[in-house]
């Protein structure tokens, strides 16, 4: 496979992956939005939306206040956003017809119907009316893609390379959700409990689709060493950095098996999997969690620089 | 469709009681399901210039255009001539020129042609081929009159869309195949693989590894490119995906180099190597020719088969095939008048409305005059140029283009068509019975372009 061609399936998956996970924060930050606050509380939601999506500084050059209609948009429209969903689906799109000999029929089609369909709505401005149906549209289509993908994709290199960057994508979105929301989930806090709080660890869990399954594991109330728990350990919960670690040592060992060779980034990713599997949440509130996301933000970006450059992405 | 006498011809019989059985509404809903699958399939041409709203479709119209088994026979047989006698034509101006010194054709006509490439004499290509995809463009103007209006010897395009018309019909039409014998295309890219490997520099002890070579996504024929490359199991290749090395061509993988042994490019000679050609090319590779002449990598076409479609050379090719094969030319050419020539530039000058005149260099139905449908003004400025630069032109006499019924917003209604057969040359010639059919879809227009209105229909070969 041409280098190229492994650069642009890593960064397709990735493109896809994050559209899907900006809808979904969207939709948390607009669900707050909608509560009854005092003052002007809603707006450092969105403030943290921005943040987890890593858009605050591009978006207060184009914005001078927090609104709803101009965050909305600027994460769902804007192509100067390069994070949007228009620009990650665009960026998707000409990742995927640069590669049309490595990517299915059915994975094409998705993609390419993906874009026209997005071409047809209005993106004027979306009133709150329309905003869930773009939302739920977004993260079936990436779901379709996804499956089409799965169901077809020949279990050669185009997949492990494809498998990498989903959930390189999402394990650094997830570890971004936490980080943003770290401080809602210190002990000290919990101490508060009140409804904002609830709302709050809520939203966490929203932000990954895992308020329903929360109450399945755990058989109990939010609670928040309980949720980092969930996000950052539980080898069973689809977006937590253990189980997006799962799939990515897998796939280089595949990679690896498939080269007949292993390479060093086995070992770094092999590394990091062991601090998710050996970990216990309490070590991580004592060692600090913030400090514990920004380590493994660092350790999943390396990783990413370190695949690029053993299978010569831009040779 | 119809014979010279007015009735429909015996291999367009199943498909009129057909059309005569079905409502107009009915096949206009066909057609615009039909688009939606060439647009979800993403069968688009870009539009240069433009990134976004630069992807067309090229009409298709769900008609299909018929061949009978004798029909197709028999232009089998004089495409095969003219793709042998070309080849030879190439093989000889790039070493004796024999013809020229024989005097049938003139030397400055070869030697002055841009299209001819004077770093390519003496270099032998496997095989002694220098175009083996070849695109060549015939008109029917009566039931038993074929006329070849064009070689296309560099980059052909098309042979997609034939195949993906094919799809369509099969995938829309599922009854229309069970009644008619239809010889298949779909083996097109299959063939075209053999035809590749059969021509992999010689001496090599390995199954060849071949790869297309293309300018990229934002040229218009990007669709091909990968579509060709898709079908056959090969890398589709940037210029920067390439790379001399320990004397071989080799792309960049995920593993570290590997050698390519045969290029099928479809960027234009100017383009392959700026150590030899345009200096500036980013398309192409530094190093890529001198691996050519030494036989290390076989690129497809040949740099310079562009000499044999030169439309100042196409007048000679009767003579040209006269004289590599010793017989007779089964297809005719149109008869041309080279503006070059004093004799022929006066009755061009004089029969401007009657007559179609072309751009020597032009392509794509640019730069063109249809006399009988242009305006006085349009005769009158194609004058001037005509006599401010005579050489860069030639006359040839507006034919009665054979039409095909069609469907337009009116209702079915005949448009004139051409057709180009694809055909491949290496350890033997491979035609695929078929071919893209081109048609005019204004009204009396003769013009089938598809960057001047034109479009494109499925065409059946039926087997006996």
């Amino acid at each position: 496979m041409l280098g190229r061609t492994a650069n642009d399936l890593f960064w397709l998956a990735r493109y896809v992956e994050r559209a899907e996970n900006m809808a979904r924060m969207i939709e948390v930050g607009y669900r707050i939005a909608l509560l009854p606050r005092d003052g002007e509380g809603f707006h450092e939601e969105w403030r943290s939306t921005l943040a987890s999506a890593g858009c605050v500084q591009g978006y207060f050059e184009k914005h001078e206040s927090l609104t709803t209609h101009d965050v909305i948009n600027y994460l769902l429209f804007d192509c100067s956003n390069s994070s949007s969903v228009k620009s990650c689906l665009k960026a998707a799109r000409r990742n995927g017809r640069a590669q049309r000999t490595a990517l299915t029929r059915d994975m094409w089609e998705s993609l390419n119907g993906a874009w026209l369909e997005f071409s047809n709505i209005n993106q004027a401005g979306v009133t709150a009316d329309e905003l869930p149906r773009i939302l739920d549209w977004i993260r079936s289509r990436s779901a379709l893609y996804r499956g089409a993908m799965l169901n077809t994709i020949l279990r050669n290199d185009t997949f492990f390379f494809t498998q990498l960057g989903s959930f390189l994508e999402r394990a650094d979105n997830t570890a971004r959700i936490l980080d943003v929301k770290y401080y809602v989930l210190l002990p000290e806090i919990e101490m508060v409990g009140g409804g904002i709080d609830n709302v709050q660890w809520g939203a966490i869990l929203r932000s990954v689709s895992a308020h329903r399954s929360y109450r399945w594991v755990y058989k109990e109330h939010y609670r928040p060493w309980r949720i980092a728990e969930y996000l950052i350990l539980n080898r069973a919960m689809p977006r937590s950095l253990r189980a997006c670690y799962d799939q990515i040592t897998a796939a280089l060992d595949q990679l690896g098996e498939y080269y007949g060779a292993r390479s060093a980034c086995n070992d770094t990713a092999s590394a990091t999997r062991r601090i998710l599997t050996d970990g216990d949440v309490n070590g991580i509130f004592q060692s600090g969690l913030h400090e514990f996301l920004e380590d493994f933000l660092f350790r999943n970006n390396r990783l990413g620089s370190e695949i690029a450059e053993t299978y010569h992405f831009n040779a | 469709m119809n014979g010279a006498g007015g009735g429909v011809r015996p291999a367009y019989q199943s498909i009129a009681e057909w059309l005569g059985t079905q409502r107009l509404d009915d096949l206009k809903q066909k057609l615009v399901e039909a688009e939606a699958l060439f647009r979800r399939t993403g069968i688009t041409f870009t539009v240069y210039g433009t990134e976004d709203a630069g992807e067309r479709l090229i009409p298709f119209d769900i008609i299909p255009r018929i061949l009978s088994a004798s029909e197709w026979r028999r232009l089998t047989r004089g495409i095969e001539q003219r793709v042998r006698a070309l080849n030879a034509f190439m093989y000889d101006i790039y070493h004796r020129q024999e013809i020229v010194k024989a005097g049938r054709i003139p030397e400055e006509l070869v030697i002055c042609n841009s299209a001819f490439v004077p770093e390519m004499i003496g270099v032998e290509p496997p095989l002694g081929i220098y175009s083996h995809i070849l695109g060549i463009d015939i008109v029917r103007t009566s039931e038993n009159d074929f006329f070849v209006l064009e070689d296309n010897t560099r980059t052909p395009s098309g042979v997609s869309y034939m195949i993906e018309n094919r799809e369509t019909m099969m995938h829309m039409f599922p009854d229309l195949f069970a009644k008619n014998r239809v010889a298949p295309v779909e083996d097109y890219p299959d063939q075209l693989l053999k035809t590749l490997e059969s021509v992999a520099p010689r001496g090599l002890d390995r199954e060849p590894t071949i790869a297309v070579l293309t300018p990229g996504q934002y040229n218009s024929a990007y669709f091909e490119h990968s579509f060709l490359a898709d079908q056959m199991g090969v890398e589709l290749v940037e210029g920067h995906d390439l790379i001399v090395l320990d004397g071989a061509l080799q792309m960049k993988t995920t593993q570290g180099p590997r050698q390519v042994d045969v290029l099928y490019r479809r960027i234009d000679d100017d383009f392959l190597d700026p150590l030899v050609f345009r200096a500036d090319s980013v398309l192409g590779v530094p190093g890529l020719f001198d691996l050519y002449q030494a036989g290390r990598v076989t690129i497809v076409n040949a740099p310079g088969a562009g000499i044999a479609d030169d439309k100042a050379i196409y007048s000679y090719i009767p003579e040209i095939i006269r004289f590599y094969t010793g017989s007779a030319p089964i297809l005719q050419n149109v008869q041309t008048y080279n503006c070059r020539k004093a004799d022929d530039l006066a009755y061009v000058l004089e029969n401007l409305p009657e007559l179609v005149v072309k751009e020597v260099h032009g392509s794509g139905g640019y730069g063109m005059l249809v006399g009988p449908t242009a305006s006085k003004d349009e005769i009158e400025a194609f004058r001037k140029l005509l006599e401010a630069q005579p050489e860069n032109y030639i006359g040839q006499p507006t034919l009665a283009l054979s039409t095909c019924p069609t469907l337009v917003d009116a209702g079915v209604a005949p448009r004139h068509l051409d057709l180009r057969p694809f055909v491949l040359f290496g350890d033997q010639i491979r035609l695929v019975p078929g071919g893209l059919t081109r048609v005019a879809l204004r009204g009396g227009s003769l013009v089938v372009n598809s960057s001047q209105g034109g479009g494109t229909k499925d065409t059946w070969v039926i087997q006996e």
